[in-house]
């Protein structure tokens, strides 16, 4: 494990850790969110036949460290009547939530910041940990339209967390762990071992098992892309009614941060689906590594099919973001609790019935 | 000093300046903030305990859900900062600051002169096993299971009365 | 190695925190906050004993306690908006009758 290589190469544990946990901050966060916005406008260019930014670098390729240069050099204004220390603090207590993510994923075999038992309970908790910051944001920049903004956030990150909750709980019940790095581990090697063909269980249970688990996937998918507020489920946001949502207020290296956690924040609940139900860090055709007798080259290609796949999920969400118009209020409440929570109630004690033989 | 005592002191710190401010601050919206953030020393408390379980449900519950409700709340009615603290001096509060100081003396009397030598048992080895997810369902489950049932049902209570004081009225 | 003392002396004081602004503050969401507060000290309570004597059942009782007090910031939450949309304040020293 990383964690401890590095600890004994600084000779002291809390370092070592330290370190360890900084890593996907810079090794993964900002490079994928960098490129994430790229790809976003990019997809959204494609899917209403334009070309995209195409002028900074080849392909527009260095378009978003551009804006970046720039959100870094703009005046960082925060509005005269508005609440300055909750003003200040609110785009950090978002990125907070989603970072204290990032310890539980298991991004390899060799590496996972924090192999806790508790993993995706964990997530869960501190993911819905940064509805907190934006309800700081909205109050805090005294703009009607930003506390409108967080009003409805709130009141659908709440909403959707039940769905998404239970959804897991249908998967975990089955599966019989909590730890992200234990359930990849059971998905060995092959891509009929993941859990949303039935996992790495035989027999008949396995084929009863795969329709249950995707809807399963299905309903913690859509109950993710709530509580990430992307379109169908981004009326927080919603530029045509409400300018910003709760980041109307913001400028700068400030609004830069919304949009980190924002992509974050995908990647998360991403990485969360691919690890319960796409199996995680293994490979989907067993590993090159293996064939050639490179030990080294398994946990580096394990590390590649996590970032593979959860880009992939990723990018699932942009093309739904530019082919789905965005529900009213009542119909996002509607889908919730009259669709989402009873399927999910249902595939639970289906599950459960099926894991009872 | 060991890392845990550390860190004990720390959390420590962070909970007492937290839960006195709350009680201080005028504006509503800072008190909750504030007792969110004693919230999360109180989780940083359970993981020293070995409370996994406990901590994460701390955090979920409390600061994920409950406290959200009561932000929301305070932001819904748009509360001006209150004049609570302006006539400090009402017999309301003499005898408040009395009963308080009494009950402080009392934890004092207790810990600091009757159980002096008490109580300074260290933590069991069993915790890290009795804190873990799978301890806590095998209890939960079997000899809790009816009050755990029961639990549900003051769920359910919870949510009819929520719904039907709060609708405004009912056509 | 701390030892139990420290644990309880720090949730006598969160309670004692609390039972204050119980009595101190007039907005019903304090109080309803140090309400929160004290069940908290005594949920720290409840874990520490379980830890120190290396048995689950105090942190299934903190489990109830986080349920009865959800249950019980849904009901609570709720009076304080009906009583803020009849008396427009929430200062529990202006609500002294009983029907309005």
């Amino acid at each position: 494990m990383i964690p401890d290589y590095l600890a004994e190469f600084f000779g002291n544990k809390f370092i070592g850790y330290l370190i360890a946990a900084a890593l996907p901050l810079f090794l993964w966060i900002l490079p994928y969110a960098l490129y994430a916005v790229y790809a976003e406008r990019k997809v959204s260019a494609f899917m209403q036949d334009r070309i995209g930014p195409n002028r900074v670098g080849p392909k527009g390729l260095f378009q978003t460290i551009a804006d970046i240069l720039k959100l870094i050099q703009k005046e960082d204004i925060v509005p005269a009547s508005a609440d300055k220390p909750l003003f200040v603090m609110a785009p950090y207590v978002i990125f907070a939530g989603t970072f204290a993510a990032f310890a539980a994923l298991p991004f390899s075999s060799i590496y996972i910041g924090s192999n806790i038992n508790l993993g995706v309970f964990y997530i869960m908790a501190v993911s819905s940990f940064s509805v907190v910051g934006i309800l700081m944001a909205g109050w805090a920049g005294n703009n009607k339209y930003s506390l409108y903004g967080a009003m409805r956030s709130v009141a659908q990150i709440v909403s959707y967390e039940v769905p998404a909750l239970l959804a897991i709980v249908s998967a975990v019940m089955v599966i019989g762990s909590l730890n992200l790095n234990e359930i990849s581990e059971m998905q060995t090697a092959y891509f009929w071992n993941w859990w949303i063909f039935g996992g790495p269980v035989v027999g008949i249970k396995k084929f009863l098992l795969i329709i249950p688990m995707t809807i399963a996937f299905i309903i913690f998918f859509i109950a993710s892309l709530a509580e990430v507020n992307r379109t169908p489920f981004d009326i927080p946001e919603a530029e045509s009614e409400l300018v910003a949502g709760f980041h109307t207020e913001y400028t700068g290296m400030k609004f830069a941060m919304f949009f980190l956690a924002e992509y974050g924040n995908m990647f998360v609940v991403s990485a969360i689906s691919v690890s319960i139900f796409f199996g995680g860090w293994q490979s989907p055709f067993g590993y090159l590594g293996n064939s050639l007798g490179i030990s080294w080259l398994i946990p580096v290609e394990q590390v590649f099919w996590f970032l593979f796949k959860g880009s992939l999920l990723v990018l699932v969400q942009m093309w739904l973001r530019w082919t789905l118009p965005r529900l009213r209020v009542d119909q996002l409440m509607t889908v919730c609790w009259k669709y989402l929570t009873p399927y999910a109630f249902i595939n639970l004690v289906l599950i459960g019935i099926i894991t009872l033989f | 000093m060991t890392l845990e005592q550390i860190t004990f002191i720390i959390l420590a710190l962070i909970g007492l300046t937290s839960a006195l401010m709350l009680i201080i601050q005028k504006n509503p919206v800072y008190s909750v903030l504030l007792l969110i953030l004693h919230f999360f020393a109180l989780a940083g408390f359970y993981l020293l305990l070995n409370a996994q379980f406990i901590a994460v449900l701390q955090i979920l519950v409390y600061a994920g859900a409950i406290m959200v409700l009561f932000v929301f709340v305070i932001m819904l009615l748009n509360l001006s900062n209150e004049e609570a603290l302006k006539d400090p001096f009402n017999l309301r509060k003499i005898i408040a600051s009395i009963f308080g100081v009494v009950l402080i003396l009392q934890f004092g009397v207790f810990f600091f002169i009757k159980a002096k030598d008490d109580l300074n048992v260290t933590i069991s080895p069993n915790s890290i096993e009795a804190g873990s997810i799978k301890k806590i369902s095998e209890v939960l489950f079997s000899t809790y299971l009816i009050p755990f049932e029961v639990t549900s049902f003051i769920l359910l209570v919870g949510i009819i009365a929520a719904i039907v004081l709060a609708k405004r009225k009912f056509e | 190695m701390i030892p139990l003392k420290y644990y309880l002396i720090l949730s006598a004081a969160f309670f004692s925190i609390g039972i204050i602004g119980v009595l101190t503050r007039r907005n019903a969401i304090i109080i309803f906050m140090c309400i929160e507060l004290m069940l908290n000290a005594v949920n720290l309570t409840l874990v520490s004993f379980s830890s120190f004597f290396g048995d689950s059942s105090g942190q299934i009782f903190v489990f109830f306690v986080m349920a009865v007090a959800a249950a019980e910031a849904a009901v609570g939450l709720a009076i304080i908006i009906a009583l803020f949309r009849n008396k427009l304040t929430i200062n529990v020293d202006e609500v002294n009758i009983f029907k309005w």
